[in-house]
């Protein structure tokens, strides 16, 4: 973005501004959580952004040390809590391919649909918040109508409006439940038929194209150098989603040619893109679920889980398994000495990059865009502090 | 800058209020909570999905639009506080006018929750400020924040709200002046036990 810099003044010419040091957070209703910013302003442009992170530092990865395999999920569960099956599916996997265990096939079709669903309730989320943030308060009240839509199935299959804990090493919890195929279907239809309000409302908003467009631009070159994923990074046309390129679960086959699997992505890397990578995602995480429904029903009835020894343990070795979570990159580095607990396990959280990006992406910008920028970046400050 | 602010109080004229002016006081104040959202994490969701069109809490007189601490009645913690975050939820609740009351939703700021045993989370709320009502849950369900509001309008249904009492219940916490240099003071000594 050029700079442009209007003085007007009677007199001796231009106001003599001085820096100020701003401090937004760590309680700010704009950061959706306790992130907190140490912005160096100069009149209302930013000259320095600093995000100082840890206020939600639970500490989960020295926790997982105490845990045993089966309990780790519960916190890998919480540290996205806008993603928490996708994380558990990571934890599970990895766990898995380490101790070179076969899921049945009609669990890891779950397994997607499950995860995709999740995907389409955290963009909701961020769909509705981001709004909400630059000034409009009608599209979170739209959101959050799909999400309890949404969530009353998640609800009815795991018993949990968030945090679902429904995958196990090897497999599921329990098979689904009678009919739920079909009210998925339903809600699925429910949304999709709903969803043009909410687009309207959004990228269809004159104000909000003009809060966003042009506003925060983010190049390949930085997001490469900070480890930008997730549709963010797509959004600048960074085309990588692990979905794809790295297939798990039964992505493989849902992104061969022909499948309903495909990568959105965006060139112009402003605010607007991101909110259209996110938008659009969702169209796309609604295909796939449909496409999975299909799959579960016609494999028909079949194991969703293997019987576990009384004793977990994972074989000595390490390695490292990354999925694509709703905002990004999620990976679990993992290693084991034979126990039964981890001995490390790493967590490379998306929001972590995500969020330390701002520190050279918000210096040159006004003030007034720092939160319409700060919005766009979908972070969970669970995800970065972990 | 040192200067005193002595905290907003409940009014002489409420101690030697008759019981009907009382029940008047008590049931107006029940109604119109309005209500200041410590969100800090998973929790923080369903808070706001209680606030929304299915569960919509406001009709319950709760009202989420308060424009800060100093204007708040109710403060609904609702996620893990960590020790880093604790000075901030103290420094929060002490700009709060009285009579102030506080719900702890969720597991984490009940108890620490799933993170009961991390070296870094504060175990429960109610090791920093006074709590009124716990709601219980990883995260609750918005139904269950409901049923913790009605629970606390009842206890204010009840109250007979005069500063001794007050002091009663709150203990060391009630009858504090906060200045305003303690509300932009680094670090947060313990209460001086008064009794």
């Amino acid at each position: 973005m050029p700079e442009r810099e209007l003085t007007v003044g009677v007199g001796a010419g231009g106001l003599a501004t001085a820096d100020m040091v701003l401090n937004i957070g760590p309680q700010h209703p704009a950061t959706h959580g306790v992130l907190r910013l140490r912005i160096t302003l100069d009149g209302e442009r930013i000259k320095a952004a600093e995000p100082i992170v840890g206020y939600m530092h639970r500490g989960a990865e020295k926790l997982f040390e105490v845990r045993d395999y089966r309990q780790i999920l519960v916190l890998a569960n919480r540290h996205d809590w806008l993603s928490a099956f996708s994380s558990e599916i990571g934890a599970a996997l990895i766990v898995e391919r380490m101790l070179g265990m076969d899921v049945p096939e009609r669990a890891t079709w779950v397994r997607t649909l499950l995860a995709e669903l999740n995907r389409v309730l955290n963009h909701l989320m961020f769909l509705g918040s981001y709004p909400l943030e630059l000034g409009a308060i009608t599209p979170i009240f739209y959101a959050f109508r799909e999400r309890e839509e949404l969530q009353a199935v998640m609800e009815e299959v795991a018993g949990g409006r968030m945090h679902y804990m429904f995958g196990r090493i090897g497999g599921l919890r329990d098979d689904l439940p009678m009919g739920w195929t079909g009210r998925v279907r339903e809600a699925i239809d429910a949304v999709r038929r709903r969803l043009p309000d909410l687009e309207n409302m959004l990228v269809g908003n004159e104000i909000l194209q003009a809060r966003t467009r042009g506003v925060g631009i983010l190049d390949p070159k930085t997001i490469a150098a900070y480890g930008v994923s997730g549709p963010i990074a797509r959004a600048s046309g960074v085309d990588v989603d692990l979905r794809r390129d790295q297939p798990y679960l039964a992505y493989d086959e849902l992104f061969a040619p022909g499948g309903p699997g495909r990568v959105v992505t965006r060139e112009a890397g402003d605010c607007l893109a991101r909110l259209e990578v996110l938008l659009e995602q969702v169209h796309v995480s609604l295909e796939l679920a449909q496409a999975c429904l299909e799959r579960i029903e016609s494999l028909g009835p079949g194991p969703v889980n293997v019987k576990l020894p009384k004793v977990l343990k994972v074989p000595e070795g390490a390695d490292y398994l990354a999925t694509e979570n709703p905002l990004g990159f999620n990976g679990y580095y993992l290693v084991s000495r034979g126990d039964k607990t981890p001995w490390r396990l790493k967590l490379r959280s998306a929001s972590f990059n995500n969020v330390q990006v701002l520190s050279t992406l918000l210096p040159g910008t006004l003030l007034a865009d720092m939160v319409a920028i700060l919005g766009s970046m979908f972070f969970v400050v669970g995800d970065v502090d972990k | 800058m040192t200067t005193d602010l002595p905290m907003p109080r409940v009014g002489a004229g409420q101690a030697a209020a008759p019981k009907p002016m009382r029940l008047v006081l008590n049931w107006g104040r029940r109604y119109s909570l309005w209500v200041f959202n410590f969100g800090l994490a998973c929790c923080a969701i369903e808070f706001i999905a209680a606030s929304m069109a299915r569960h919509d809490f406001i009709r319950l007189g709760v009202i989420p639009f308060a424009p800060g601490p100093r204007q708040a009645d109710l403060m609904v913690v609702s996620g893990t506080v960590t020790d880093k975050m604790a000075p901030a939820v103290r420094r929060l609740y002490d700009q709060m006018p009285e009579p102030k009351y506080v719900i702890s939703f969720g597991a984490c700021s009940n108890s620490g929750g799933p993170y009961w045993d991390s070296y870094c989370v504060t175990k429960g709320v109610d090791q920093l400020i006074p709590v009124d009502v716990y709601v219980p849950g990883c995260p609750p369900r918005p139904e269950a924040l409901l049923q913790g509001i009605l629970v606390l309008q009842q206890q204010i249904a009840q109250e007979k709200l005069q500063t001794k009492s007050l002091r009663g219940r709150l203990g060391p916490y009630a009858g504090r002046r906060a200045s305003a240099a303690e509300v932009s003071r680094p670090l947060v000594a313990p209460p001086e036990q008064t009794t």
